[in-house]
């Protein structure tokens, strides 16, 4: 494995744009080329008739028009639509989807969003059924979704879903639904038809949805707690799709606000039902679903934002470049010419911070995509993994995996470890064991899933501005190269369907204390400083001292309390658990951009395509990251640091303490002993009165790890400024196409 | 005897039409600026052919289409991702080099060699497709060279459309000067049919087209012989890329009938 050394002649440089064989690398599916279709499909359908759709203005209307009909077509000959559906339904993909699913999203919100979101809405409709229906139901409607297959004559029937209502586990009016289900007929040994009264609000794919999973509470006493329930178009009752929801984003997926009263039977519940003295008793209640399906369907979400900003960096580079063509003091060859815009620093730099962004977010996203791949197979099988250890249902089950969350902390440190270092019988051992391996994974997914979708949606719509703005007036119009200010508009709802900030922002400040992921995230420290040393050039040390500086304040802030007394971190003081998972979030982005670097330089070297590219790539990539680390070590420190000091009062002025000097008295100290004004010193005028710009200074007994761990991070910024000059000078000299290759 | 045909079109990649292209010198001869690097695509005119022969394998029974492609294998490999999702065939393919500069005698020989080694494939019911011209290079004499060296003799070389008549004739219209077509017919196959753009979409993907074909293509492409193909013996005295031709505009609400007289208007000029 070479190293990048900390001196890395900026030679070669960055020649192209990177490619699919770049992309597959990174994002870990270079060996999967049903999936390398499905990205080809993809793009083929977002770049052909989406990309049309939106340079002739569909999306000026609220309407679901018959043009935007047209895109259901795409989607099922592309592919898109049968992403979800297991081979024995129809589909072409085998295993779990999540990964596909997010590759199919980034590349159709690379041309828009609203046409990722129309063609996912439907994958989610069906998810519940997925997850969590029964076998009946999974046959049923999977079969119904997917494509017609030879000798077949059917149409295909698209799903909606109808939730609107706060999740559970979020802290906000929790188990609150609209919805109400209560018992209509009920014959002895015959199955209970259901009335459901629901209204849904936002609902996308609503206008043409055959079937929707809808969620409702009890409305009866004989039907326990909540559920999800399948609605048909054609049951007996009110299936009003309601009028065209007034967006002013993501006008090509089609969301409206829906009345259903409908009466059906009980086979509808998913996840089926019993009935116990009387009562129907559903077998999972709404929230289980739904914590099932969107804590998967988040992080495809998360990545349709990365997509937008990676699309930005080359309509803008094409403009800066040919910003000044054509006027009057245009000389062809002249640098004016050649780089317009890109002679200002200013320009590329904010360049730089975009695309730096866009790769964290992407490499967040697909992570994230990738480890509930290999969730997926567990998850499913929850219930009889706990059994198979003794895990009892309910409470009780938190005191059973006391001790097996010993276990899997012993198994994340032995991982950790080098293979001949480590109890190798021991690790054989824990890693076998489902349940170990399980709890691990789940306590990553439960983090990177909010993760993603906070930061990449909600940081991703701060950057999409700054694209819009290196555009100038042109990033206001309809025109703009790349529809930029629809994907930053697009943006927003991003950051807000499917849980908005303050839903992700709270469940990560409970997932992020678990032990399994602390001590996940001690490993990845000190792995980051273990990639320092063999490539100091891509941040991974600054990093490291951003990790080591959060941690250390999150410990503190466990068991610190406030001036008056008050503990800080509780769940109701969103002032302190919410900026420490937003911080979390940068660096657990800038964490898995570099971890694809280091995939992209070391499997890279063994695809011949590549080799004469490579090492412009790594060079790039690596400034790339360092910038992102940069940037991720300045939020971290600035929040921290906020946090520590911010909830002790201010300190009086005091004439009693030990480090009191009058302003004089200073002057002449400074003299001898220059900086001794910057310390923490109080001082006073000659009359003994508290000058106006100067203390009373705090003190910071007690802080010393705090403060050294602020001021290690602080020199640990070196050079990032130097990487992103690198990555400026890289943009003005990268080849790009001559256009676009989709009508922007 | 069989009515279908066996039709094997020659084609490779060519860099992404939309790409800056910058001919520079390699130690090997001219060549790309960042070749390896850039995007690519199939051949637009040995897609056009690829297309064609899909549509004739689908409406002849007993048909069969081979892709015959001399490329980088790791280039093909990433160029099958999309090309194989858009109609059935099997690969055959060949490691070498795909740029503009080789030899057209040499890449004759290596695709005609790869032809005759095809398992399976009947020669009496041979078609031989492929481009009239290159994306990459317009020799415009490859496939000429091909037919020659696999014996066939009734060749047409700006293909537009192509009819299997009722006794079994083909009938071909050729694209001629002034927008008029040259029609002939030749018995039937063998034959050699250098397309220009026929009259076929390019057809939308399909993961389940591209699913069944890539059980063979991953295969292939493992299995690709290296081609010894080169420039070997050829000086370029220039290079240059014919930048007048492209100059690209990007438009849109513009009806077709405006574009048309923009064209017409572009021509007569």
């Amino acid at each position: 494995m070479s190293a990048v050394k900390p001196d890395t002649a900026r030679t070669p440089q960055l020649a192209t744009l990177p490619g699919d064989d770049v992309r597959q690398i990174m994002w870990r599916f270079a060996d999967r080329y049903d999936l390398q279709m499905l990205v080809q499909s993809s793009r083929a359908v977002a770049r052909g008739p989406v990309a049309r759709l939106v340079a002739d203005g569909a999306r000026n209307t609220h309407e679901w028009t018959e043009e935007k009909a047209t895109l259901l077509e795409a989607y099922d000959a592309a592919g898109i639509t049968s992403v979800f559906i297991d081979p024995e339904y129809g589909g072409f993909i085998e295993g779990p989807k999540n990964l596909a699913m997010g590759l199919a999203a980034f590349e159709l919100a690379w041309v828009d969003g609203g046409a990722a979101t129309g063609a996912m809405a439907g994958h989610l409709g069906l998810s519940p059924i997925h997850e969590k229906g029964t076998a009946d139901q999974k046959a049923e409607y999977m079969r119904r979704f997917a494509p017609a297959q030879p000798g077949e004559d059917r149409t295909i029937e698209r799903s909606a879903f109808a939730l609107t209502e706060p999740i559970p586990y979020v802290g906000v009016d929790t188990g609150v639904l609209g919805g109400k289900v209560s018992v209509k007929e009920w014959k002895k040994g015959e199955e209970p038809i259901l009335h459901v009264e629901k209204r849904g609000r936002f609902i996308t794919n609503m206008a043409f949805a055959n079937f929707v999973s809808a969620a409702v509470d009890s409305g009866d006493e004989r039907i326990e707690g909540s559920c999800m329930i399948i609605l048909e178009a054609n049951d007996p009752g009110i299936y009003d799709r309601g009028t065209p929801t007034k967006k002013l984003v993501h006008q090509l997926s089609a969301t409206s606000d829906p009345v259903f009263s409908l009466d059906v039977p009980a086979s509808r519940i998913i996840g089926g039902y019993t009935v116990k003295d009387g009562v129907i008793i559903p077998n999972y209640n709404h929230g289980e679903i739904i914590d099932s399906v969107f804590r998967r369907t988040r992080v495809t979400v998360g990545l349709m934002t990365a997509a937008k900003l990676l699309s930005a960096v080359e309509p803008v580079i094409r403009y800066q470049r040919g910003r000044f063509r054509g006027g009057d003091s245009d000389h062809p060859g002249s640098p004016r010419h050649e780089l317009g815009l890109q002679q200002k620093e200013d320009a590329l730099h904010r360049l730089v911070d975009i695309w730096a962004t866009g790769e964290a977010s992407a490499s967040l996203g697909f992570a994230a995509a990738r480890l509930f791949d290999e969730l997926d197979p567990m998850d499913h099988r929850r219930d009889e993994i706990f059994k198979a250890h003794g895990i009892p249902e309910g409470r009780k089950a938190i005191r059973a995996l006391t001790e097996w969350t010993d276990r899997a902390l012993e198994y994340v440190r032995l991982a950790a470890r080098p293979e001949e270092e480590r109890d190798g019988a021991r690790f054989q051992e824990l890693e076998a064991n489902e349940l170990i391996q399980y709890l691990v994974k789940d306590a990553l997914a439960n983090v990177l899933c909010p993760a993603a979708k906070l930061w990449n949606t909600g940081h991703g719509a701060n950057m999409m501005r700054e694209a819009v703005s290196l555009m100038g007036g042109y990033g206001v119009t309809e025109d703009c190269p790349g529809f930029l200010p629809q994907k930053w508009m697009d943006a927003q709802l991003e950051a807000t369907y499917e849980g908005p900030e303050a839903v992700q922002r709270r469940q990560l400040s409970v997932t992020m204390t678990s032990p399994i992921f602390l001590a996940r995230f001690e490993e990845w420290l000190k792995e980051l400083r273990a990639i320092a040393g063999l490539r100091p050039g891509s941040g991974a040390c600054t990093l490291a001292s951003a990790m080591d500086l959060w941690l250390w304040t999150l410990r503190h802030l466990l068991g610190a309390r406030d001036a008056d007394g008050a503990p800080l971190y509780k769940g109701h003081r969103q002032g302190v658990t919410f900026p420490m998972a937003d911080a979390l979030c940068w660096l657990l982005a800038s964490r898995y951009q570099i971890m694809d670097l280091i995939e992209l330089e070391t499997v890279g070297a063994d695809n011949p395509s590549l080799a004469e590219a490579l090492p412009g790539f790594v060079n790039f990539f690596t400034d790339l990251s360092h910038v992102q680390a940069a940037a991720a070590g300045g939020e971290v420190a600035r929040i921290c640091s906020s946090l520590v000091f911010g909830y002790n009062r201010h300190p009086s002025w005091t004439t009693e303490s030990d480090r009191a000097y009058s302003a004089r008295e200073l002057t002449v100290l400074e003299n001898v002993m220059p900086g001794l004004c910057s310390c923490a010193t109080d001082a006073f005028d000659e009359d003994g009165d508290a000058p106006l710009k100067r203390g009373p200074c705090v003190r910071f007994d007690g802080y010393e790890p705090f403060t050294l761990r602020r001021a290690k991070l602080d020199g640990c910024l070196s050079g990032s400024r130097l990487a992103k000059d690198a990555a400026a000078q890289a943009l003005t000299e990268v080849v790009v196409p001559e256009a676009l290759d989709y009508p922007g | 005897m069989s009515a279908g045909f066996h039709i094997a079109v020659c084609g490779s990649l060519v860099p992404d039409p939309l790409q800056t292209l910058e001919p520079v010198d390699t130690p090997a001869g001219p060549g790309l600026k960042s070749e390896m690097m850039l995007p690519a695509v199939l051949d637009p005119w040995a897609a056009h052919a690829l297309y064609e022969a899909a549509h004739l394998a689908k409406n002849t029974g007993d048909s069969k289409v081979w892709l015959v492609s001399l490329g980088p294998k790791a280039r093909l490999q990433q160029l099958m991702m999309n090309i194989a999702q858009k109609v059935p065939f099997e690969l055959v393919a060949l490691d070498g080099p795909a740029g503009g500069f080789s030899d057209a005698y040499e890449v004759a020989a290596a695709l005609a060699g790869a032809v005759e080694k095809i398992d399976g494939l009947d020669r009496p019911r041979l078609l031989l497709f492929g481009g009239r011209s290159s994306a990459s290079r317009d020799a415009g004499v490859t496939l000429q060279m091909v037919g020659e060296r696999l014996g066939i003799t009734d060749q047409f070389l700006a293909v537009d459309k192509l009819t299997v008549q009722d006794d079994g004739s083909l009938r071909v219209l050729e694209r001629v000067e002034g927008g008029v077509y040259q029609a002939s017919v030749c018995e039937g196959p063998p034959a050699v049919l250098a397309w220009s753009t026929g009259e076929l979409p390019e057809p939308p993907n399909n993961p389940q087209v591209g699913m069944q074909n890539m059980r063979a293509i991953m295969p292939a492409l493992q299995q690709a012989q290296p081609a010894a193909v080169s420039a070997a013996g050829i000086t370029y005295r220039n290079v240059e890329v014919p930048r007048q031709r492209r100059d690209t505009k990007i438009v849109k609400d513009v009806p077709a009938e405006e574009i048309a007289r923009e064209i017409v208007e572009w021509l007569r000029s």
